[in-house]
Formats: C-alpha cells, structure tokens, sequence
C-alpha cells in the first residue's frame, strides 16, 4: 500500500496539502491526519463529483472522523445521501446522519460534528487546519 | 345497591386468576372501576394468570414467564391485590367473608372465577404414579419430571384437550398414543368422514390413535412401568399416562356455601352472571347459563364484560356464545362453526368435499332454501374458516353455488369475502369482542395503521387467529378513506423493493445512478441515502452479481460490504472466512490459529459452526486475507445481506442414528449458495436424521433426512421472534432438493421486502404456506425455469471477493486506515482478558 508522507513541517499558512485526488473515493469518503493549532486531527474527507443534474454546490467536505455516539473514528466509513434536502453522511455504526456541509447531527440537535474549509488546488487536495 | 360514589370503598373479591378471571381485572382497570372497589384476587396456582390455551408451547421453549398475561408488577401498579398460592377454602355468606388458611376476608361483591378441573375417569388405578393430568403449569413440570424416565405416553381423552396434550407428550420425545373412548378423535368437533381424516393426519406423524377403547384399570405393567386393561382384555404398556377426558366445573365452593348448582356441575347464573345469591357472580367454565357450560376463552371473556357492568350497573349481558373454534391440533387444521353436524336444523342441507390425496375435508350446513349457512367442518385446511364464519355468524346470503365455498381455488371457486362486503356489525376479534364497526370507529379516530387499530381496539390480540383477516378490513377501510399506504422505500424511490427488482430485472439497469436518473425522485440531490443504496446494491447483486468493491458500486454498501468484514463497537473489523457445513481440516484450523496470534485477533467459535476472528484494523485486512486466501479459504460473506452458514450435525458418515450424510449435503447447499446477495441473511441446516442435531427447523432452510431422501422446511428463524419452519416437501432427491431451493430463494429474493427475513416474509405472504407451494411446487405462475435459470446464473458468476480484491492494487487503496500516513489509529487501545484481547 501507498501513502503521501505526512507533512511534519510546521506551517505558518494554515491552509495544508493532505492528499491528491487519486487518494479520494468518488460518492464515498477517507480518512487523513490534519495538523491543527491543538495538535493532530483525524478528517474525514467526502468527494461529490459534481454532476449534470445535481443540486449541491460543493464537491469536497472534510468533517471530524470521530463519531460522538460510538467515540469511534468511522466517520469516513459512512454512506453519503442527501436526507430533506441535505447531503449528509449517516455513521456506519449507529446511522444517525450529519449534515456534510456543517456537520450538524439531524437526530441530535445538541451533537454538531467540527468541519475544516476544503479545496482542490490542481490535483492536491488541500485543507485549513 | 347503592351507586353513590361512596369514601370508602366497596371490596370485591374475586377468586380464581385464570385467563377469564385475569379479563375481569382489566375491565375494572381500564373502565376507572377501581375508584369504587378495592379489588382482591385470589389464586391458587404460584403462577400469576397465563395463557392456557397456549400450554403445549411451554414444552417447545415459552417459560412462564412468556406465558404470562400481564407483566410481574402489573397488578401491584394498577392498585388490585393478587394472592397467588392462597387458595379459599370457604365462602361463609352470612358474615359475607371468604376464608383462606391466612385468615379471613370480608366482601360487599364475589366473583367466582374458579374455572373448572380435568376429569379423571374413576378406573381402578388411577392414582399410580405416572398418572397425570394436563391442566396447569404445576400439572406441566409433573409430566416434564415424569418423562424424565420415560420412552412411551398415553393420552386418554381424544378431544381437543387430549391432543393438545399428545402435542406436549410428543414434544418431550415420547412414543405418543391417544386412547379415545367414542369411535372417531374430537367427537364434538368433526364427523366421521372427518375423523377418519384427523386419525390418518395424526397417525401419520407417529401418534398411535386407539378408538372405541374403554380403559377397565391401570396396572404395574412388565415392560414398561404401567399397563392400561381395556374391555377386549387387550393390554398397552406405557411409561406415563395424562387424562384428559374433559373439564368439570370447579364448583366446590359453591356447593358448599348453598348456591344453586346444576344437575351435573357448574354454578347456575343468569345473563348478569349473577347467581342465586345477588352478592355473588360466577364467570367463565365454573358457571352455568342456560344449561350449558362454556369450555372456551372468548364466551369466558364475553362473560368477564357482562360481570363488569353488572358491577357497575351497566347494561351489557350475557346472552350465549358463538362456539365456533378454529385449531392448530398437532400441526392438523380442525374448524367447526355453528351447527356443525346439521343435527339441529331439521331439514338442513350439506355439501361434502374430500380430498384424499391432500387430506382436506370440508363440509357446509345449508338452509333448506340454500340461502343460510348453518355451519361447517374443515379438516386439514383452515384456509376458508374466516370467510364461512363470516356468512355464518353476520347471515349474509350464500352465493348461488354454496359449494364454491369449499371447492379448491383451481376449480374456479367463489372469491373470499372480501372485507368491503362484511356488515357493520360484523365481528372480526371474538376474543375481544371487536366488530368491523369498532375497527371503523378506531379509524376515525386517530388509528391510521394497523398497529394503532390493534393499540385502539385489542383486536387481534388475543388467540391471534383473526390476523390476516383484520390487516384486510384495515387495509380496506384506510384505502376507502383515501389515505394512501405508503409503501416508497426512502425519499429518493416512490417504489418499494420489489418493484425496484422488477425495474432493475426487466430495463437491465446496472447501476444505482442510472436507476435514480431514470425511476428515483427529482426533487432530491439523487444522491440517494443509507435506505436504498444497500437496498439496490442488494438487487444489483442478485441480478447481475457484479463484485460489489467495483467503483460503481463501492459507495452504495454498508461498511461492512465496503471493507467486507463486521465494524465492531470500536470500529475494527471481525473475520469470518467461509468453513463449508462446519467441517474443517486440522491443517486450517491450524492456519486460523497461526493467523488470529499473528495480527492479535480475539478468537470465538460462532453459533453457525466457523470461526469468527475479532479485532482486525482497517489496514491489516488485506494481508490477513491474503494469508488465509494462500491456505485456501475464502470469504464467508458474513458481513452481508447473504448466505450465511449452513449448519449440519456430523450425519451417517459416524453417527450411529444418521440416515443420510448431512454434512456431505450442507457443504454442497453451501457452495452451491454462497454469495447470493439476498434482502435479508439466509441460514440453512442439515440435519442427519430425525433428532434434528443441526436444529434445522429454526433456519430460513432446513433439510432433515429421511430414510428416502430429504424432507424440507422452510421460513424458520432463532433470534429475537423464533418461529419454526415449516415442511413444505417431502423425500426429496439430491436433484428435487436442489431445484426446490433453486425457485424458492429466488422467489424470496424478488418479493420479500428490504431487511425481511424468510420468517417475516412467510408471515405477510398472501396465501401463505399453500401459496407459496402452488409456486414453488406446482409452478402456478409459470416462472420457475426462469428463476431457476436466475439463480443458475449466481452460481455459475460466483467469485471470491476477497480474491477478487487483493488482486486489484486500486481496490485495495481503499483499505489505508489514513491516506496521507501508515500509521495505524492511535485511539483503539486493546486490553486483555481471559488471555485474549478485547476493546479496553
């Protein structure tokens, strides 16, 4: 298996490379370390192609992997769908369902998954930290 | 009687806590009675009141517990006092007290609820040990501790009582016989031509039916540990022997205290249930109205309701029973409704069908104009019960050719009563006395689906016989009201499952995106959801039977079908490689061992006889799987919606019982199966002989030898609501065996509903059992080549996942627990138990 090599120089520029494309899963989500100013994070990364007949704005979202109903990191490992009108991400162990676009849990209105700015440059993927 | 509301309350007191007494408490709780009376019950069982009428099931697994009528502390939260174990040895009615070994206690009201006892016929011997009744859980854990010891049962009594207790005798593994004085089984019940029919049924099931047989005594017997005398001098030797030749009223009480009784037995009341003493009440089989004693629950619970509103000076009375009966006796349909024998209307008309290669009979009881069912008995058939008693008990006008009515469908009989054409006043639940008006009533109120018409009305509840009959009136009334049923599957899809398959099927869509562009709703983003991406990757699969890690695929599974493995709590995944029937070699046994030390993995023998591998990290997957893959195993598809397991006992091959190699069979069924996508997970069992090692008939397929070949079941289930499976056909070939499972899993796969195991889908068929052979067997929708043809095309398309894979550099990228780092997640933290590993 490959891996890109986590960046360990510390960066004034919070903005960060993560990944390049190749390493996302259309329609479907994975995992990275993400150097933050309170230490590493893991982020689940989510790549919506955008299509002809599809609504939604945005192709890449990147939320916290760390599911608070079972405080495990599955969150990447979850389905994408779009539930009343938002495309969300339902947690693969016990399906509640969070909003991809600010991590807003739909059956908690007290749970709120962290969200990072996410955007391709060329063929890397890059994310405020 | 004074109707004030009063500051002290009135104390009534009622004895007995049977199913009839136990109706009476619920009347007064749920109608705010307890505001005027402090109630006190007494039982004299240990038990807390139980369903009797399913007594036999305490041998097939129910405890008391799941018998019981209400939960433990029901009585104690409602505010009534239950003294179970206390049993009233007098009722002195001056002093207006019942008086127990406790002590003595005072009551404005009585109500007598002491149901009735088994009659024993006075036979010199009687009293041996072995000599049982079948009447209470007590009477049940006797028989049970009595068969112990035992190998062989006799029943003496060939009624229904009696074969409910040879059900239980049979399900403690003894040799079963049923002795019956009259000439035929359940006298009462069927004629002749019918009796001869239930003794061939229950014969053939390896009871020994002996009729006209009148028992002269019970003696130590040679072979066994008694022996029954018959007038012939005739001998049977036998280990236990359970009586069960008809209820008497337990009228002890009565008696004693003066009340008046009938010429032989019970409490006479009037159509208050009050008896000749105004202050007391009688219910249930300990009284007598009108001549007659009621041996059944729902006049029982009828008589509970007109008690209730004597009590509280309502106007609602008993005025007889309706005793149809519709019955499950050892498997064997029995219905009987009204005059069933056409001995009491003169001139009454009948109609007769015998079906000696089905075993079925049916008979009708006409008016002499034609116009009138005056009753009817069915035997080995059940199918028209409801729809006959409906004529029967609301009047309505026989069709022209009254015989349609019992004549097989294929003949081009006569449409079942459809709901829209019962009367208002129809009944539909006689346990709880709710007619279709009822029903209605609900509906109009704020029951919109079945459950809250249940909820609202207690239909259904009961004996559970009205079911099917009950979702129709429902279904019917919602749909005249113009709700519309939902049925769409998710947001995305205004379809249901099935009609998603038959899209896929016959357009030949092959992935989830053209299916939503061409049939899912536009108003959504189209992406779909966690309902129907597994849904459809589960069609596709069945269909088309495409690796479901192929990139169009890959975002519509679970995660367990992503990673193909099962997410624990933690979020590591467990290993299940595939051990084909349970049989394994010590070479990969070794092989599992060698791999579990080597990547840590806690390690528990599962209940479908293979080895599941825990606490497997995302990354570590595929070298795990690619060590097992190089030692030959496979994936065991125990992550998905699929064939699980097909379980066997070890068969002929060694043990000394077995008549047929189970094992041999289950690793063919397995193979032949595996992979098959289908809506919910399928278990088999194969079992080598009639004891049934491989417990078979809890599977969705079970197979059990005979010394022919292979008699199959079908749509059984453990877990949550186990439900036995169901023959379905019998001495079947290799080949037949094949087929048969062949049509019938495609069958399941094209109509059952998302997450609808065998079980619960058998339950919704219309049709049912019979239906379903009509398809199956008889091929009556002509499309059994095609899903033979169907599931063919599974079979021959099967690939290792797994296999398929780890050889794909691009599906296996899929399995880094980061993309941008090797390193393994820092936050699962093991520690360690019993010397293996576990989630800290």
């Amino acid at each position: 298996m490959t891996a890109t090599a986590l960046k360990h120089t510390v960066s004034t520029d919070t903005w960060q490379p993560l990944c390049t494309k190749a390493d996302l899963v259309a329609f479907s989500g994975v995992a990275a370390w993400l150097n933050t100013s309170e230490g590493p994070a893991q982020v689940a990364i989510f790549y919506l192609p955008r299509q002809r007949s599809q609504g939604q704005e945005k192709e890449l979202y990147a939320l916290d992997h760390f599911d608070p109903f079972s405080n495990a990191n599955v969150i990447a490992r979850g389905i994408i769908g779009d539930v009343k009108g938002s495309s969300v991400v339902a947690s693969p162990l016990y399906k509640q369902h969070f909003r991809l676009e600010d991590g807003q849990c739909l059956e908690d209105e007290n749970i709120k998954l962290r969200t990072w700015k996410v955007a391709f440059r060329g063929e890397e993927v890059w994310v405020e930290g | 009687m004074s109707t004030q509301k009063l500051a002290t309350p009135e104390q009534l007191i009622i004895i007995g806590n049977g199913m009839v007494g136990h109706h009476l408490v619920e009347q007064l709780v749920d109608n705010a009675a307890l505001e005027r009376y402090q109630v006190t019950v007494f039982g004299e069982e240990r038990h807390r009141a139980y369903d009797r009428v399913h007594l036999s099931e305490y041998f097939s697994g129910r405890d008391a517990d799941s018998l019981a009528l209400c939960e433990a502390d029901y009585y104690a939260t409602s505010g009534v006092e239950l003294r179970t174990s206390e049993a009233v040895i007098e009722i002195d009615r001056n002093s207006q007290e019942v008086v127990t070994e406790q002590g003595r206690y005072p009551y404005d009201r009585l109500v007598l609820a002491t149901g009735s006892f088994p009659f024993v016929p006075p036979i010199p011997g009687n009293d041996r040990d072995g000599c049982l009744v079948y009447r209470t859980l007590d009477d049940l854990d006797a028989i049970q501790a009595a068969a112990e010891n035992a190998t062989t049962g006799v029943v003496v009594g060939g009624g229904l009582l009696g074969l409910e207790a040879a059900n239980a005798l049979r399900g403690l593994n003894l040799d079963t016989a049923v002795v019956e004085f009259a000439s035929r089984l359940m006298p009462m019940q069927v004629d002749n031509e019918g009796g001869e029919l239930l003794r061939e049924k229950i014969a053939a099931l390896g009871v020994q039916v002996l009729t006209e047989r009148a028992t002269q005594r019970i003696e130590p017997g040679e072979t066994s540990r008694l022996r029954m005398v018959f007038q012939d001098d005739k001998v049977l030797e036998t280990d236990l022997i359970v009586f069960s030749a008809g209820i008497r009223p337990q009228d002890t009480l009565a008696r004693e205290c003066g009340l008046d009784i009938g010429e032989r037995g019970g409490v006479v009341v009037d159509n208050q249930c009050l008896t000749s003493d105004p202050a007391i009440l009688a219910i249930g089989e300990v009284a007598l109205w009108n001549q007659s004693i009621f041996g059944l629950v729902a006049p029982g619970y009828q008589m509970a309701k007109a008690a209730f509103s004597t009590l509280t000076e309502g106007d609602t009375q008993f005025g007889g029973a309706d005793m149809s009966t519709k019955l499950k006796l050892l498997g064997v349909d029995v219905g009987s409704i009204g005059d069933a024998h056409g001995n009491q209307n003169p001139g009454a008309r009948m109609f007769r069908y015998l079906d000696p290669i089905k075993q079925e009979y049916r008979k009708l009881v006409v008016s002499s104009d034609g116009k009138k069912l005056l009753g009817a008995m069915l035997v080995g058939n059940n199918s028209v019960y409801d729809t006959l008693l409906q004529y029967y008990s609301n009047g309505i006008e026989l069709p022209d050719e009254p015989a349609s009515l019992i004549l097989p469908q294929s003949s081009g009989a006569a449409p079942t009563l459809g709901p829209g054409a019962l009367p208002e006043t129809a009944m539909i639940c006689s346990c709880h006395n709710v007619t279709k008006g009822n029903i209605c009533t609900a509906i109009d109120g704020d029951a919109t689906d079945l459950a809250n018409v249940k909820g609202a009305t207690k239909a259904s509840t009961g004996c559970g016989g009205c079911t099917a009959l009950l979702k129709s009136v429902v279904d019917h009334e919602l749909e005249a009201r113009g709700v519309e049923v939902d049925k769409s599957i998710c947001e995305h899809f205004a379809h249901t499952r099935q009609e998603l398959y038959d899209i896929v099927r016959v357009e030949g869509i092959k992935t989830f995106s053209e299916l939503i562009e061409k049939h899912g709703n536009q108003d959504t983003h189209c992406l779909g959801c966690d309902i129907c991406k597994p849904a459809v990757a589960s069609i596709l699969a069945s269909c088309f039977n495409e690796p479901i890690t192929d990139a169009a695929h890959i975002p519509l599974q679970d995660t367990n079908d992503t990673f193909m493995a099962n997410m624990q709590k933690n979020g590591t995944y467990s290993v299940v490689p595939r051990v084909a029937g349970g049989e394994i070699t010590p070479d990969k046994l070794i092989v599992l061992g060698e791999v579990a030390k080597k990547y840590s993995l806690y390690s528990k023998v599962t209940g479908g006889q293979r080895i599941d591998l825990f606490g497997a990290r995302l990354e570590d997957l595929p070298d795990i799987w690619g060590e097992l893959i190089a030692a030959g195993f496979e994936t065991g598809h125990a992550y998905g919606k699929s064939l699980r397991t097909v379980k066997s006992c070890v068969g002929s091959t060694w043990c000394r019982y077995g008549v047929q190699d189970s094992v041999g069979m289950a690793i063919q069924l397995e193979n032949r199966y595996k992979g098959l996508r289908s809506p919910h997970k399928i278990k088999f069992g194969v079992s080598g002989c009639t004891r049934e090692c491989a417990e078979a008939q809890s599977k969705d397929i079970g197979i059990i030898a005979t010394e022919n070949g292979w008699n199959l079941y079908v749509c059984g289930n453990g877990g949550m609501r186990p439900r036995h499976a169901e023959l379905f056909a019998t001495d079947l070939d290799d080949e037949q065996l094949y087929r048969t499972i062949d049509r019938f899993l495609m069958f399941y796969v094209r109509t059952a509903d998302r997450l609808q195991r065998t079980s619960v889908w058998r339950e919704n068929l219309d049709g049912g059992l019979e239906y379903l052979k009509e398809v199956i067997l008889e091929d009556s929708l002509g499309i059994n080549s095609e899903l033979e043809r169907q599931m063919q095309h599974v079979v021959d398309s099967y690939q290792c996942e797994w296999a398929n894979a780890i050889s794909d550099p691009d599906k296996l990228k899929r399995f880094r627990s980061f993309v941008n780092d090797d390193r393994p997640d820092p936050s699962i933290i093991m520690t360690s138990e019993r010397g293996q590993l576990r989630p800290a």
